[in-house]
């Protein structure tokens, strides 16, 4: 019960700090990105903010052995870069360009949700399955060639 | 280039709140703060812990009514899409698939991957930012749109 609690409170926070930096607002996202055009640079400073707050107290939070209200932690251990994360970036960049939303802005903005916001929250989440269930597929079908292939060794 | 509409100290202050946050789930919940991890979760389960996850995305859109409450700066209906309903639909997918099979968005790698010096989190913002950029620059400059 705590820990959701604390679930809600940090995604409070975090959608609180989307709006106060108006990264909700595509058309601000969007004159970011334009560095040949009408430049915003206020967005380099919602990073800017995040990382120095985050990176200051994330090694503090690590040297814990475990989190307040879990067994352990649970951050990504892979540290090779492959092609699946550089095509993923590509993809997300076009999207995230083209109309100025990424994911935390987008789930903000149904609190003043109308239908372009509805249109976009839909669209990514049918997005997001497909990608997922396609990805679960794949797995699955190489976690059952190396089953064969286990099989087959052993008789 | 021409500068427009900087507004630094809301950028920095939303940007540091946004910091505390991630910094809050790691250190309670021992998990990154990945907007699309959570949702992803969410969307098509894996395992059993989605509870968590729905909560925290209702959180994100209670900050944004908080906001308004409040009155924290700018009314957030006055906020208007940039592209047609087509485009949206478009974007949207992009971001989706784009999020999913790049294991991660703007949060998850841009401020908390960066904020543990992950190497993998360090060429997915600089490849999605690179990608945003050279989109904006098509979308406006080469289209004209």
């Amino acid at each position: 019960m705590l820990s959701l609690i604390a679930a809600l409170a940090a995604g409070t926070l975090f959608g609180l700090g989307l709006a106060v930096a108006q990264m909700v607002d595509p058309a601000k996202v969007i004159n970011f990105l334009d560095i040949f055009g009408t430049w915003d640079p206020s967005l380099a400073f919602v990073m800017g903010g995040g990382l120095l707050v985050n990176a200051i107290a994330t090694p503090f939070i690590m040297r814990r052995k475990t989190p307040i209200l879990a067994e352990f932690f649970r951050t990504p251990t892979k540290h090779q870069v492959d092609t699946r994360l550089v095509l993923g970036g590509v993809i997300f960049g076009a999207g995230w360009g083209l109309a100025g939303y990424c994911p935390g802005p987008m789930l903000t903005s149904l609190s003043f949700a109308n239908s372009d916001i509805i249109t976009v929250v839909a669209a990514y989440v049918v997005g997001t399955l497909i990608a997922r269930l396609v990805l679960r597929s794949w797995e699955r079908d190489r976690l059952t060639e190396a089953q064969k292939a286990q099989t087959s060794c052993i008789q | 280039m021409e500068i427009v509409n900087f507004t630094p100290v809301p950028a920095f202050i939303g940007g540091a709140l946004i910091g505390l946050s991630a910094a809050f789930l790691l250190l309670i919940k021992g998990r990154v703060a990945g907007i699309s991890g959570i949702a992803g979760g969410v969307i098509l389960p894996e395992k059993g812990d989605v509870p968590w996850r729905v909560l925290f995305i209702i959180g994100l859109v209670l900050g944004g009514f908080i906001y308004q409450w409040l009155g924290l700066g700018p009314d957030l209906h006055q906020i208007e899409a940039q592209v047609g309903k087509g485009a949206l639909i478009v974007a949207g997918l992009l971001v989706g698939v784009g999020t999913t099979i790049g294991t991660g968005c703007t949060s998850g790698h841009g401020i908390c991957g960066l904020a543990r010096r992950s190497p993998r989190s360090l060429v997915a913002t600089l490849t999605f930012m690179a990608s945003a950029v050279a989109t904006v620059f098509v979308v406006r400059h080469i289209i004209g749109a």
